[in-house]
């Protein structure tokens, strides 16, 4: 069996049918990521012993006839998730050796439900970055060519599914760190509407923007590993109270009298031409499919990088405070003073970006410069989501590329913060405005390499995301490339 | 906006991180580009405009006042870098 | 300074309240005084890599009850914000507490000073924070530590209007706040223990002035007689005999930003 040909769904019925056992599956994932993961670095943790413990327990329930649908499912899970017992670093030297002594909810409720968790995925360090470089664990290679980077800060997670070692990841989306890599490794990443899922557990970059959601093959797998995590949380007071929809079985195949809006201000002169291509092309589809195509405009678009590096170093600043060598994580070597102590931990545990980005955040915040800075940028914030409410007035769903450009080499833009911040562009806005956008494979450039397409939503439509993204899945073939390895 | 090197130390001071000397230079450089970027938003004439702190304004839940958890000070000090009779230890506090 | 018939002592208190809630404000861990060092907190108070807050309810009613007893206007929403500052017996590096919304505002206490007048203290707002662990430094060579089970304990801060003018009014305002409290039972009122503690704002001023002159901060007067001692007839001489007790809060107070809110009084349903 070669595991990386399998789709989730498809996996499914193969273990229900008793066609392969929940162990034979995980070994199958854990011998294929030993022998790939040394070259892409997609995985900072390997749980092999908790991934073949959990697999017995499957095949148990299995057995039982109480299995989920997630029961037997190899997942990868990204870093920034606490798990009880096992290391959660973070990306960072910081947080290098710590081993939560508690389970984050995304994490529970994937283990209460089968999963099986292989590792933890590699990401930018403390999701801050668009290109896995910031790992202190070493940069994630994109498996459709090792010379370029795989997005980010979900890198991990997007690559070990190109790979081919596992079924489905879980990321997380602050700026565009689930979908930006899912169109960069072309695979589907889905960012829930801010609230759906739970961030108990998962460690904060900014408190206000961040959201966990499923990175999968097609959207049909997407739409099961939703399924398991969504839904409100007793222990995180801005999780949405609002019922779950049966994902799986509001799929539709087709999309008569959707409207779906084109945003004038997300085809930039500069965009790469063979993305302009290939969203005209997912246009022509989507046309095909029944969908009606109507021009929109969002005219803050410009103003949501800006708004972006305020409000999330500003959040991150007072979030990675707590990181200070005394009740866990890092601790410099021989404090003299508690100042010292204080001051080597942070400097020798924190990488460059992080370092940057508390500064940033530690000088928009500082008394003087709140109101010019943060309390402008929060009011930005509001027009830039009004926007996107009125376009939802008159259209079911936004159609936009998800990245300016395609995988970029690795080191190309890690000397220069700015450039690397505007490969964010177009996925900002969506978390600024606390909306539900997923991002699909919809062609290749002329190096072969993916281009991905956003879809976004109004608050708590995933299924349309998800049925929209199936729908396009049904008449095209994208979705289903993988690299060679 | 260009911002001076000695408001960055300052800035550092406050963050509890130290800038090395040689990385200072690139350091400004950066966060002077990054602040030029922000400057767009003094375009926006946002008088009337409620600021938004969070994506979703809903109600938060109610917590019922009851004591639920155990004592798990093991699992509580188990990751820390020090500590001694069951206390975290730092360098003396100088008031 | 204060026996100048010219000048006048001006007085603002602020009186920092742990609330008698069986848990912490924001997770289930005991608030019981006294335990084993460390027996008493969780992810959440000791703020761990990925823990969020979640409010504790019978604060908010316990803040609303005082607001009632001082006459004080409730708001339907209020915010809670972040005040950073590093101290190792703040785990989070910053303290959750209310700054441009806090619950209750615009209050009054009378109070009968000593020669036998009637006053009214108005009381500038009152809001809902978090209290700080406890350091341990005597007998430690070299090193101080920490016991969080404090941490998380939720307090009222209770703001006066500089309206006090005299040591004696002071003690009469804390007499009478601490005894609402009581009656209220929402505070013990135990000074020993650090559940009603007092920091005052002492100015001098020329009478007939409404400018404040230079302000000096008093921190943790831990007993109503110490605000009254025979010895020093006001608290600005208190300070000169005792200069340690000044100081100008714990370094560096960024400014905030909001995290959660507290549900509306009254309306369980709350603002959408």
């Amino acid at each position: 069996m070669d595991p990386s040909q399998l789709t989730l769904v498809q996996t499914q019925s193969m273990l229900r049918a008793r066609q392969i056992s929940a162990r034979e599956l995980a070994i199958a994932f854990l011998d294929r990521i030993d022998r790939i993961n040394p070259d892409i670095n997609a995985f900072i943790t390997v749980d092999r012993e908790g991934a073949l413990r959990a697999a017995q327990q499957a095949d148990e329930r299995l057995h039982q006839g109480n299995a989920t649908p997630m029961t037997g499912i190899p997942i990868g899970v990204k870093d920034l998730f606490c798990t009880e017992n096992l290391r959660t670093t973070c990306g960072s030297k910081m947080l290098s050796r710590f081993i939560p002594p508690y389970e984050s909810t995304v994490t529970r409720k994937l283990k209460e439900a089968g999963a099986v968790i292989l590792g933890k995925t590699n990401m930018d360090e403390f999701a801050m970055g668009s290109s896995n470089e910031t790992s202190w664990f070493g940069p994630v290679k994109n498996p459709w060519d090792p010379q370029r980077i795989p997005g980010g800060s979900s890198g991990g997670s997007a690559a070990a599914l190109a790979a081919g070692l596992a079924l489905a990841t879980i990321g997380t989306d602050t700026g565009g760190s689930i979908r930006q890599p899912a169109a960069l490794t072309g695979i589907t990443g889905l960012k829930p509407t801010y609230g759906r899922v739970s961030r108990y557990g998962m460690i904060a970059f900014a408190s206000s923007l961040d959201q966990a959601g499923p990175m999968a093959r097609s959207a049909e797998d997407a739409a099961v590993v939703l399924q398991c995590i969504a839904g409100h949380d007793a222990q995180d007071s801005t999780s949405i109270r609002a019922d779950v929809p049966d994902y799986a079985k509001t799929l539709y195949p087709r999309m008569d009298a959707i409207r779906i809006g084109i945003p004038t201000e997300y085809r930039p002169d500069n965009l790469l031409p063979e993305i302009q291509q290939a969203l005209e092309k997912a246009e022509q589809i989507f046309r095909d499919l029944g969908a009606v195509l109507v021009p929109v405009s969002l005219p803050h678009t410009r103003y949501a990088i800006p708004t972006y590096y305020i409000i999330a170093p500003a959040e991150a600043s007072s979030n990675l405070a707590r990181y200070d060598g005394i009740r866990f994580g890092y601790r410099c070597q021989d404090p003299v003073d508690l100042k010292d102590l204080y001051t080597r931990t942070r400097t020798e545990g924190f990488g460059d970006e992080v370092k940057r980005r508390i500064m940033l955040g530690t000088y928009v915040l500082s008394s003087g410069y709140y109101d010019a800075y943060y309390r402008k940028a929060q009011k930005v914030r509001r027009l830039i989501a009004n926007d996107f409410h009125e376009a939802f007035k008159s259209v079911d769903l936004l159609l936009t590329p998800t990245t300016p450009t395609t995988a970029f080499p690795l080191g190309d833009k890690i000397d220069d913060p700015v450039a690397m911040y505007l490969s964010d562009l177009f996925t900002i806005n969506v978390n600024l405005a606390g909306l539900p956008g997923i991002s699909i494979p919809c062609g290749t450039d002329a190096q072969g390499l993916p281009i991905g397409m956003q879809l976004i939503a109004p608050i708590l439509k995933e299924e349309n995301l998800l049925s929209a993204a199936h729908a396009f899945q049904t008449a095209t073939t994208w979705h289903q490339r993988k690299p060679e390895l | 906006m260009s911002i001076q090197a000695e408001t960055v130390k300052q800035v550092a001071v406050l963050a509890r991180l130290k800038i090395a000397d040689e990385a200072l230079p690139a350091f400004v450089q950066q966060m002077s580009n990054i602040l030029s970027l922000v400057e767009q938003l003094n375009e926006l004439d946002t008088q009337n405009i409620a600021p938004m702190s969070h994506a979703l304004d809903m109600p938060i839940p109610e917590r019922p006042d009851i004591v639920c958890n155990a004592n798990r000070k093991e699992a509580m000090l188990s990751n820390a870098p020090d500590c001694v009779d069951g206390y975290f230890q730092v360098p003396k506090i100088i008031e | 300074m204060a026996h100048d018939p010219l000048y006048e002592t001006v007085i603002g208190l602020e009186v920092h309240a742990q609330m008698r809630t069986q848990s912490k404000i924001f997770c289930g861990c005991s608030t019981t005084f006294g335990a084993e060092a460390n027996t008493q907190i969780c992810p959440v108070c000791a703020a761990l890599p990925g823990v969020l807050p979640v409010l504790n309810t019978e604060l908010v009613q316990m803040a609303i009850k005082t607001g009632l007893a001082i006459q004080g206007k409730i708001r339907e929403r209020s915010e809670f914000s972040r005040k950073n500052y590093f101290y190792p017996d703040l785990p989070a590096g910053y303290q959750i507490s209310q700054f441009e919304l806090p619950i209750i505002e615009q209050g009054e206490l009378h109070v009968v000073t000593d020669d036998g007048n009637k006053k009214k203290i108005g009381i500038t707002r009152i809001h809902m924070e978090v209290d700080a662990g406890k350091s341990l430094h005597e007998g430690i060579q070299g090193f101080s530590w920490i016991d969080l089970n404090r941490t998380g304990t939720p307090l009222l801060e209770i703001v006066s209007e500089p309206d006090l003018r005299s040591s004696q009014e002071a003690g009469a305002y804390l007499k009478k706040l601490r005894s609402i409290l009581r009656y209220l039972q929402v505070c013990d009122g135990n000074m020993e223990e650090g559940s009603f503690r007092c920091d005052a704002n002492v100015s001098v001023r020329k009478q007939g002035q409404t400018r404040l002159g230079t302000r000096t901060e008093l921190k943790n007067l831990n007993s109503i007689r110490r605000c009254r001692c025979p010895g020093n007839p006001t608290l600005g001489r208190h300070l000169e005999h005792h200069p340690s007790h000044a100081r100008q809060g714990r370094g560096p107070r960024l400014s905030l930003f909001p995290r959660t809110r507290s549900p509306p009084a009254g309306d369980s349903s709350g603002p959408h």
